[in-house]
């Protein structure tokens, strides 16, 4: 096995910029028919833009990402959280691409979401914040894309909820994109996907501190929030891993002291997981993204998505782990069979990695040599 | 690309949509894709043939042949090719089934065990053939399904398949010189057949 060419340097210092995409005049419409405004977007972009803007590869982020998913905000020991992947002759090349990735619609880290002041009231939008879908942040991703100047960018890289993102932008948009990679992810959640975001919504809702939406100048609901991030973690990681990770060690003694404190690290783990979530996330976003992702269907109606996804000239490159239970190889297996039906080009490969869902997110050297292999010759413009 | 190769590209219609079983580095493929006017995409198994047909270009499932096709639907192609990859599968006759739905039609190209100088090292030094279509040494092959070209045609034969044409090889993977067509099982290194399914 080789391994990836060159790892390649950091990006070092980066910025997030933030753009306004929609105002009143021209407010954001969803495809619920209700109108959102003003849109703010908060991004960052990475490498030089070419002259036609043919060299742009975007990034959609999964759940809980932001727009920093390179570099770093002057901590180089906090990197973005795609770091390993995206910089300086990394699979996602900042020497030959322009890599935008903005913060999602309906986000909490700088772009416009329920948690953001709704202009008719001065207060937080709350539980008023109409529910958006996945095809919605499409529109606003592409509104960000025009405003970048890229009419069509080479690709849209994202993993699990960013997967299902690249999907929607090929099914909708089908002359719009040279590519979708999409890794880990799915064209429709499972009942148990649909239960486990059911519990971590219930945990937010139920929680005294929600206060039916409102609960800005009081504070997140912490117990809420928190639970469902411990709960969501469960689930990113495969039994294997955790097995590997945590066994049944105990955190701070030699010997059980049997009780209700923490004392398995496993315990530990999803306890700092879920406290350190509560600097960096709000329970409102948590709520209305879980929502996009459960109602996710984009081939529900599969002969008409079939009719669309032929008319296209978009490629694809699906990626899945095999110890991935939250969206298996199967997921990933059925988006092929519709694509192949529509006779589009698509390449496929489940790799092997012990760490379940959270795979996409680490530098497992085959995965990124699939990746990199991929957009390269796509550069090369070596499509037939 | 290698001379069998050139083959079977040669028996695949102009502008056809191909799958590309155990397509190997893609160079079929690409083939097909730049010189025929052909659509397709391959299935390989190795991490290093996908590699290859990603570098090339070349769409490619990573997968195992032997679980069959599930992802394709029925007549979803209008070729299939399994070239020099019969002999290494598990279930080679029900990869043919196989082949036969996804496809009207299957290139399938293979050795033939019954090439006199297989016959020879057996028969005379008792030993286990070794040849340029077959390198590796019995205890360590992937080719666990040889067959003779009169095998073969039995199979085709109680499948009710039809073959459309058949080329015969040297032992370097070109047309074989005409005088083996009066004794091909013998004479014949490998064999490139295209096969229909009846009626069609």
């Amino acid at each position: 096995m080789s391994a990836v060419s060159q790892p390649g340097a950091s990006l070092g210092r980066v910025e997030t910029r933030r753009t306004v995409l929609f105002t009143e005049d021209r407010p954001l419409v969803l495809e619920s028919g209700e109108r959102i405004a003003p849109v703010e977007v908060a991004y960052e972009t990475y490498g030089e833009r070419n002259a036609d803007g043919s060299n742009a590869v975007f990034i959609c982020h999964a759940l809980t990402g932001d727009a920093n998913a390179a570099g770093h905000h002057g901590d180089p020991a906090r990197p973005g959280w795609w770091d390993n992947i995206i910089g300086p002759g990394r699979p996602i090349d900042t020497d030959r691409f322009f890599v935008v990735c903005p913060n999602l619609l309906g986000g909490c880290q700088g772009t416009t979401g329920p948690s953001s002041t709704d202009p008719s009231t001065g207060r937080p939008y709350g539980l008023r914040f109409p529910i958006f879908s996945v095809g919605d942040l499409v529109t606003v991703h592409r509104a960000l894309a025009a405003h970048l100047e890229v009419p069509r960018p080479l690709a849209v890289v994202g993993g699990s909820l960013g997967g299902m993102q690249a999907l929607q932008w090929a099914l909708d948009y089908p002359d719009d994109l040279g590519a979708a990679v999409i890794i880990a992810a799915t064209a429709r959640l499972t009942a148990q996907n649909i239960a486990f975001s059911a519990v971590a919504r219930a945990a937010i809702l139920r929680d005294p501190d929600f206060r039916g939406g409102d609960y800005h100048e009081h504070g997140q609901p912490a117990y809420g929030l928190s639970l469902a991030r411990m709960i969501a973690h469960i689930t990113y990681l495969s039994e294997e891993a955790m097995r590997e990770k945590f066994g049944r060690r105990l955190q701070n003694s030699e010997v059980p002291r049997p009780g209700f404190d923490v004392d398995f690290q496993v315990e530990s783990y999803l306890e700092h997981q879920g406290t350190s979530f509560l600097n960096r996330f709000d329970a409102l976003s948590y709520l209305y993204l879980t929502r996009c992702m459960d109602y996710f269907d984009p081939f529900a109606d599969e002969a008409e998505a079939v009719l669309r996804l032929h008319e296209g000239r978009t490629r694809f490159l699906l990626v899945s782990f095999d110890t991935d239970w939250r969206f298996d190889t199967s997921h990933s297996k059925e988006i092929v069979r519709v694509l192949l039906a529509a006779h589009r080009q698509v390449s496929f490969r489940e790799i092997a990695s012990p760490w379940g869902h959270d795979s996409f997110l680490l530098e497992i050297p085959e995965y990124h040599r699939t990746v990199q292999a991929f957009l390269r010759q796509l550069a090369n413009g070596n499509g037939h | 690309m290698r001379a069998d190769l050139q083959v079977v590209a040669d028996l695949v219609p102009p502008g056809s949509e191909v799958l590309d079983l155990g397509c190997g580095d893609g160079s079929l493929l690409q083939h097909l894709m730049q010189r025929r006017g052909c659509r397709g995409s391959g299935v390989e198994i190795s991490d290093e043939g996908f590699h290859a047909c990603l570098e090339r270009g070349v769409p490619v499932l990573q997968g195992d042949i032997d679980q069959g096709l599930d992802d394709v639907a029925d007549g979803h192609y209008d070729v299939v090719v399994l070239s020099q990859t019969l002999h290494a599968l598990r279930r080679p006759a029900f990869v043919v089934e196989e082949m036969m739905r996804v496809a009207r039609m299957a290139i399938l190209s293979f050795p033939n065990f019954g090439h006199w100088p297989l016959r020879m090292n057996l028969a005379v030094r008792g030993r286990m053939p070794v040849s340029g279509f077959l390198p590796y040494p019995w205890y360590d092959t992937p080719n666990i399904h040889l067959c003779t070209i009169l095998d073969f045609e039995d199979l085709v034969t109680e499948r009710g398949l039809e073959i459309d044409r058949r080329v015969l090889l040297d032992s370097e993977g070109r047309p074989a010189h005409r005088r083996a067509i009066r004794r091909p099982n013998l004479l014949a290194a490998a064999v490139v057949y295209r096969l229909r399914a009846p009626g069609l």
